[in-house]
Protein backbone atom coordinates (compact mmCIF):
# COMPACT_ATOMS: atom_id res chain seq x y z
CA UNK A 1 0.00 0.00 0.00
CA UNK A 2 1.34 3.37 -0.87
CA UNK A 3 1.59 6.19 1.86
CA UNK A 4 0.52 9.13 -0.52
CA UNK A 5 1.43 11.99 1.58
CA UNK A 6 4.27 10.58 3.36
CA UNK A 7 6.92 13.06 5.02
CA UNK A 8 9.27 10.53 5.25
CA UNK A 9 12.57 11.81 5.85
CA UNK A 10 11.94 15.64 5.39
CA UNK A 11 13.43 17.84 8.07
CA UNK A 12 10.41 20.59 8.60
CA UNK A 13 10.26 23.69 11.09
CA UNK A 14 7.32 24.64 12.94
CA UNK A 15 6.87 28.13 14.52
CA UNK A 16 4.23 28.48 17.13
CA UNK A 17 3.93 25.28 17.85
CA UNK A 18 3.47 24.66 21.90
CA UNK A 19 -0.02 25.36 21.61
CA UNK A 20 -3.40 25.07 19.29
CA UNK A 21 -2.46 25.16 15.84
CA UNK A 22 1.21 25.09 15.40
CA UNK A 23 1.31 22.02 17.99
CA UNK A 24 -1.38 20.10 16.07
CA UNK A 25 0.61 20.35 12.95
CA UNK A 26 4.30 19.07 14.44
CA UNK A 27 2.23 16.10 15.97
CA UNK A 28 0.53 15.09 12.64
CA UNK A 29 3.81 15.81 10.63
CA UNK A 30 5.63 13.51 12.94
CA UNK A 31 3.46 11.13 12.33
CA UNK A 32 3.98 11.09 9.04
CA UNK A 33 7.71 10.71 9.46
CA UNK A 34 9.00 14.11 9.64
CA UNK A 35 11.61 15.27 11.52
CA UNK A 36 10.97 18.12 13.29
CA UNK A 37 12.26 21.73 14.72
CA UNK A 38 9.52 22.97 16.69
CA UNK A 39 10.05 26.38 18.19
CA UNK A 40 8.03 28.62 20.75
CA UNK A 41 8.23 30.77 24.10
CA UNK A 42 7.08 29.09 26.40
CA UNK A 43 9.63 26.35 27.32
CA UNK A 44 7.36 23.77 29.47
CA UNK A 45 4.51 23.81 26.52
CA UNK A 46 7.00 23.17 23.80
CA UNK A 47 8.92 20.44 25.79
CA UNK A 48 5.00 18.98 26.06
CA UNK A 49 4.58 19.07 22.65
CA UNK A 50 7.80 17.69 21.89
CA UNK A 51 7.26 14.28 24.17
CA UNK A 52 3.93 13.97 22.24
CA UNK A 53 5.66 13.70 19.22
CA UNK A 54 6.10 10.50 17.49
CA UNK A 55 10.00 9.40 16.52
CA UNK A 56 11.05 7.70 13.14
CA UNK A 57 14.64 7.83 12.83
CA UNK A 58 15.89 11.18 14.36
CA UNK A 59 14.67 12.58 17.37
CA UNK A 60 12.99 16.18 17.12
CA UNK A 61 14.68 19.13 18.02
CA UNK A 62 12.51 21.91 20.56
CA UNK A 63 14.06 25.31 20.28
CA UNK A 64 13.44 28.18 22.66
CA UNK A 65 13.11 31.33 20.66
CA UNK A 66 11.17 34.84 20.48
CA UNK A 67 10.87 35.05 17.03
CA UNK A 68 10.66 39.17 17.69
CA UNK A 69 14.25 39.08 18.86
CA UNK A 70 16.65 39.19 15.93
CA UNK A 71 19.58 37.68 17.96
CA UNK A 72 17.20 34.83 18.48
CA UNK A 73 16.24 34.34 15.00
CA UNK A 74 20.52 34.43 14.19
CA UNK A 75 20.81 31.82 16.51
CA UNK A 76 17.90 29.91 15.47
CA UNK A 77 19.03 29.65 11.69
CA UNK A 78 22.62 29.31 12.12
CA UNK A 79 21.99 26.27 14.14
CA UNK A 80 19.37 24.59 11.47
CA UNK A 81 20.32 21.48 9.47
CA UNK A 82 19.14 22.08 5.70
CA UNK A 83 15.28 21.65 5.96
CA UNK A 84 12.51 20.73 3.41
CA UNK A 85 9.73 22.62 4.83
CA UNK A 86 8.40 25.11 7.17
CA UNK A 87 5.25 26.34 8.62
CA UNK A 88 5.08 29.62 10.03
CA UNK A 89 2.30 29.62 12.45
CA UNK A 90 3.07 31.85 14.97
CA UNK A 91 0.66 34.52 15.37
CA UNK A 92 -1.81 36.73 17.69
CA UNK A 93 -5.16 37.98 17.66
CA UNK A 94 -6.66 41.09 19.59
CA UNK A 95 -10.07 42.40 18.67
CA UNK A 96 -10.91 45.92 18.89
CA UNK A 97 -12.77 48.58 17.05
CA UNK A 98 -11.10 50.85 15.05
CA UNK A 99 -11.75 53.88 17.36
CA UNK A 100 -10.07 51.67 20.04
CA UNK A 101 -7.06 50.30 18.11
CA UNK A 102 -4.34 50.76 20.45
CA UNK A 103 -0.79 51.74 19.30
CA UNK A 104 1.35 49.02 21.03
CA UNK A 105 -1.70 46.11 19.72
CA UNK A 106 -0.43 47.42 16.29
CA UNK A 107 2.99 46.98 16.63
CA UNK A 108 2.53 43.53 18.49
CA UNK A 109 0.44 42.12 16.02
CA UNK A 110 2.43 43.43 12.61
CA UNK A 111 5.88 42.21 14.73
CA UNK A 112 4.29 38.52 15.25
CA UNK A 113 2.12 38.03 12.32
CA UNK A 114 4.16 39.31 9.60
CA UNK A 115 7.56 41.15 10.13
CA UNK A 116 9.16 38.14 12.06
CA UNK A 117 8.43 35.48 9.51
CA UNK A 118 9.41 38.20 6.83
CA UNK A 119 12.85 38.20 9.04
CA UNK A 120 12.88 34.49 9.65
CA UNK A 121 12.55 33.38 5.98
CA UNK A 122 15.32 36.05 4.62
CA UNK A 123 17.41 34.10 7.48
CA UNK A 124 16.63 31.24 6.18
CA UNK A 125 17.02 32.16 2.14
CA UNK A 126 20.03 34.12 2.71
CA UNK A 127 21.86 31.25 4.53
CA UNK A 128 20.78 29.06 2.05
CA UNK A 129 18.96 26.63 4.53
CA UNK A 130 16.34 25.56 2.37
CA UNK A 131 16.51 22.59 0.01
CA UNK A 132 15.95 22.41 -3.60
CA UNK A 133 12.11 21.28 -3.74
CA UNK A 134 11.30 22.40 -0.05
CA UNK A 135 8.03 24.20 0.60
CA UNK A 136 6.89 26.96 2.96
CA UNK A 137 3.53 27.31 4.03
CA UNK A 138 2.06 30.31 5.94
CA UNK A 139 -0.82 30.19 7.80
CA UNK A 140 -3.05 32.90 7.16
CA UNK A 141 -6.58 33.27 7.53
CA UNK A 142 -9.75 33.46 6.01
CA UNK A 143 -10.38 36.85 7.66
CA UNK A 144 -8.54 38.51 4.64
CA UNK A 145 -11.27 37.46 2.66
CA UNK A 146 -14.45 38.12 4.26
CA UNK A 147 -14.08 40.86 7.06
CA UNK A 148 -15.15 40.53 10.49
CA UNK A 149 -15.92 43.79 13.25
CA UNK A 150 -12.92 44.35 15.45
CA UNK A 151 -10.09 42.46 13.13
CA UNK A 152 -9.04 45.39 11.37
CA UNK A 153 -5.33 45.21 12.61
CA UNK A 154 -5.48 41.50 12.49
CA UNK A 155 -6.83 41.66 8.87
CA UNK A 156 -4.15 43.75 7.66
CA UNK A 157 -1.80 41.76 8.98
CA UNK A 158 -2.76 38.93 7.86
CA UNK A 159 -3.33 40.66 4.20
CA UNK A 160 0.62 41.03 4.32
CA UNK A 161 1.07 37.58 4.41
CA UNK A 162 -1.00 36.74 1.28
CA UNK A 163 0.97 39.52 -0.43
CA UNK A 164 4.54 38.37 1.39
CA UNK A 165 3.75 34.85 -0.06
CA UNK A 166 3.13 35.14 -3.52
CA UNK A 167 6.68 37.76 -3.85
CA UNK A 168 8.38 34.38 -2.24
CA UNK A 169 6.64 31.56 -4.49
CA UNK A 170 7.90 33.97 -7.11
CA UNK A 171 11.29 34.43 -5.91
CA UNK A 172 12.22 31.22 -4.66
CA UNK A 173 10.52 29.09 -7.68
CA UNK A 174 13.66 28.95 -9.45
CA UNK A 175 14.99 26.69 -6.77
CA UNK A 176 11.90 24.43 -6.95
CA UNK A 177 10.89 26.22 -3.46
CA UNK A 178 7.42 26.87 -2.79
CA UNK A 179 5.12 28.89 -0.70
CA UNK A 180 1.35 28.63 0.02
CA UNK A 181 -0.72 29.91 2.33
CA UNK A 182 -3.73 28.38 4.34
CA UNK A 183 -6.60 30.69 5.06
CA UNK A 184 -8.61 29.34 7.70
CA UNK A 185 -11.78 30.09 9.15
CA UNK A 186 -11.81 30.04 12.88
CA UNK A 187 -10.71 27.06 15.12
CA UNK A 188 -11.17 26.97 18.47
CA UNK A 189 -7.92 26.60 20.34
CA UNK A 190 -8.81 29.16 23.29
CA UNK A 191 -6.53 32.13 21.16
CA UNK A 192 -9.56 34.26 20.15
CA UNK A 193 -11.10 33.85 23.92
CA UNK A 194 -8.26 35.43 25.66
CA UNK A 195 -9.25 38.24 22.94
CA UNK A 196 -12.61 39.43 24.41
CA UNK A 197 -14.94 37.34 22.80
CA UNK A 198 -17.76 35.27 24.94
CA UNK A 199 -18.27 31.42 24.73
CA UNK A 200 -22.29 33.08 23.56
CA UNK A 201 -21.20 35.27 20.86
CA UNK A 202 -18.85 32.45 19.50
CA UNK A 203 -21.82 29.87 19.60
CA UNK A 204 -24.27 32.92 17.47
CA UNK A 205 -21.26 33.04 14.92
CA UNK A 206 -21.54 29.57 14.29
CA UNK A 207 -24.39 29.68 12.24
CA UNK A 208 -22.09 31.49 9.79
CA UNK A 209 -20.91 28.22 9.00
CA UNK A 210 -22.63 26.49 6.39
CA UNK A 211 -20.75 22.75 7.25
CA UNK A 212 -21.72 23.31 10.53
CA UNK A 213 -18.60 23.53 12.48
CA UNK A 214 -15.68 25.52 13.38
CA UNK A 215 -12.49 24.34 12.28
CA UNK A 216 -10.02 21.67 14.43
CA UNK A 217 -6.63 22.20 14.26
CA UNK A 218 -5.97 18.82 12.78
CA UNK A 219 -7.98 20.47 9.62
CA UNK A 220 -5.26 22.69 9.37
CA UNK A 221 -2.84 19.95 10.11
CA UNK A 222 -3.92 17.93 6.88
CA UNK A 223 -3.89 20.23 4.53
CA UNK A 224 -0.27 21.21 6.18
CA UNK A 225 1.13 17.99 5.18
CA UNK A 226 0.10 17.99 1.64
CA UNK A 227 1.54 21.12 0.96
CA UNK A 228 4.85 19.80 2.49
CA UNK A 229 4.50 16.94 0.44
CA UNK A 230 6.27 16.03 -3.14
CA UNK A 231 2.86 15.48 -4.12
CA UNK A 232 1.74 19.27 -4.40
CA UNK A 233 5.31 19.96 -6.31
CA UNK A 234 3.39 22.01 -8.85
CA UNK A 235 1.01 24.13 -6.37
CA UNK A 236 2.66 27.26 -5.34
CA UNK A 237 1.86 30.77 -4.79
CA UNK A 238 -1.60 29.96 -3.86
CA UNK A 239 -4.14 30.97 -1.12
CA UNK A 240 -6.31 27.96 0.19
CA UNK A 241 -9.37 29.12 1.96
CA UNK A 242 -9.80 26.11 4.56
CA UNK A 243 -12.95 27.35 6.46
CA UNK A 244 -16.07 25.06 6.50
CA UNK A 245 -17.85 27.11 3.69
CA UNK A 246 -17.79 30.04 5.34
CA UNK A 247 -16.57 32.15 2.88
CA UNK A 248 -19.23 31.17 0.69
CA UNK A 249 -22.34 33.28 2.36
CA UNK B 1 -13.61 60.13 37.42
CA UNK B 2 -16.98 58.11 37.08
CA UNK B 3 -18.41 60.75 35.29
CA UNK B 4 -15.72 60.61 32.59
CA UNK B 5 -16.35 56.98 32.24
CA UNK B 6 -20.14 57.54 31.92
CA UNK B 7 -19.13 59.91 28.73
CA UNK B 8 -16.68 57.59 27.36
CA UNK B 9 -19.52 54.90 27.60
CA UNK B 10 -22.16 57.01 25.98
CA UNK B 11 -19.40 58.01 23.15
CA UNK B 12 -18.19 54.03 22.90
CA UNK B 13 -21.84 52.67 22.28
CA UNK B 14 -22.76 56.15 20.14
CA UNK B 15 -26.07 57.30 22.68
CA UNK B 16 -25.08 60.75 23.98
CA UNK B 17 -27.85 62.21 24.14
CA UNK B 18 -29.46 59.42 26.09
CA UNK B 19 -29.63 59.44 29.84
CA UNK B 20 -27.73 57.08 31.70
CA UNK B 21 -27.18 56.48 34.67
CA UNK B 22 -24.66 54.53 36.89
CA UNK B 23 -27.06 51.61 38.39
CA UNK B 24 -28.49 51.34 34.75
CA UNK B 25 -28.54 47.62 34.07
CA UNK B 26 -26.71 48.81 30.33
CA UNK B 27 -26.77 45.05 28.98
CA UNK B 28 -31.13 45.67 28.70
CA UNK B 29 -30.26 49.15 26.48
CA UNK B 30 -31.94 48.58 23.10
CA UNK B 31 -28.12 49.77 21.65
CA UNK B 32 -26.70 46.80 23.45
CA UNK B 33 -25.44 44.09 20.82
CA UNK B 34 -22.17 42.24 20.70
CA UNK B 35 -20.30 45.10 18.42
CA UNK B 36 -21.35 47.42 21.95
CA UNK B 37 -20.03 44.29 23.98
CA UNK B 38 -16.77 44.25 22.37
CA UNK B 39 -16.15 47.91 21.80
CA UNK B 40 -16.62 48.54 25.44
CA UNK B 41 -14.26 46.02 26.45
CA UNK B 42 -11.55 47.21 23.94
CA UNK B 43 -12.11 51.16 25.11
CA UNK B 44 -11.82 50.05 28.66
CA UNK B 45 -8.19 48.11 27.52
CA UNK B 46 -7.59 52.10 25.53
CA UNK B 47 -8.76 54.19 28.14
CA UNK B 48 -7.94 52.58 31.04
CA UNK B 49 -5.20 49.81 30.09
CA UNK B 50 -7.44 47.38 31.91
CA UNK B 51 -8.43 44.08 30.36
CA UNK B 52 -11.73 42.79 32.00
CA UNK B 53 -11.79 38.79 31.51
CA UNK B 54 -14.88 37.52 29.40
CA UNK B 55 -16.24 35.58 32.44
CA UNK B 56 -15.90 38.79 34.84
CA UNK B 57 -17.85 40.80 32.47
CA UNK B 58 -20.70 38.79 31.63
CA UNK B 59 -21.52 38.51 35.45
CA UNK B 60 -21.48 41.98 35.44
CA UNK B 61 -24.96 44.23 35.35
CA UNK B 62 -24.65 47.80 35.84
CA UNK B 63 -22.17 50.30 35.19
CA UNK B 64 -21.41 50.93 39.23
CA UNK B 65 -19.96 46.86 38.98
CA UNK B 66 -18.17 47.57 35.45
CA UNK B 67 -16.64 50.92 37.42
CA UNK B 68 -15.61 48.72 40.20
CA UNK B 69 -14.00 46.60 38.04
CA UNK B 70 -11.79 48.36 36.25
CA UNK B 71 -10.77 50.47 39.54
CA UNK B 72 -9.81 46.95 40.70
CA UNK B 73 -7.56 46.06 38.37
CA UNK B 74 -6.06 49.80 37.73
Amino acid sequence: MQRLFSLENKNILVTGASRGIGKSIAIETALQGAQLNIVARDSERLNETREQLHVSKVAHNAILCDLASKDDLDHLVENLEPLDGIVLNAGAVKLAPIAFIKDANIDALFEVNIQSSIRLIQRIVRKRKLKKGASIVFISSIATQKATIGNAVYNATKGAVNSFVKSLALELASKQIRANAILPGFVNTGIIQDSGVSDDQLEAHLKNYPLGRYGKPEDISYLSIYLLSNQSSWMTGTLINLDGGFSLK
Amino acid sequence: MQEDFIQLFKETLDIEDKEVQITDQFKTYEEWDSIANLSVIAMIDAEYEVIIENSVFKEIETLQELWEAIEERR
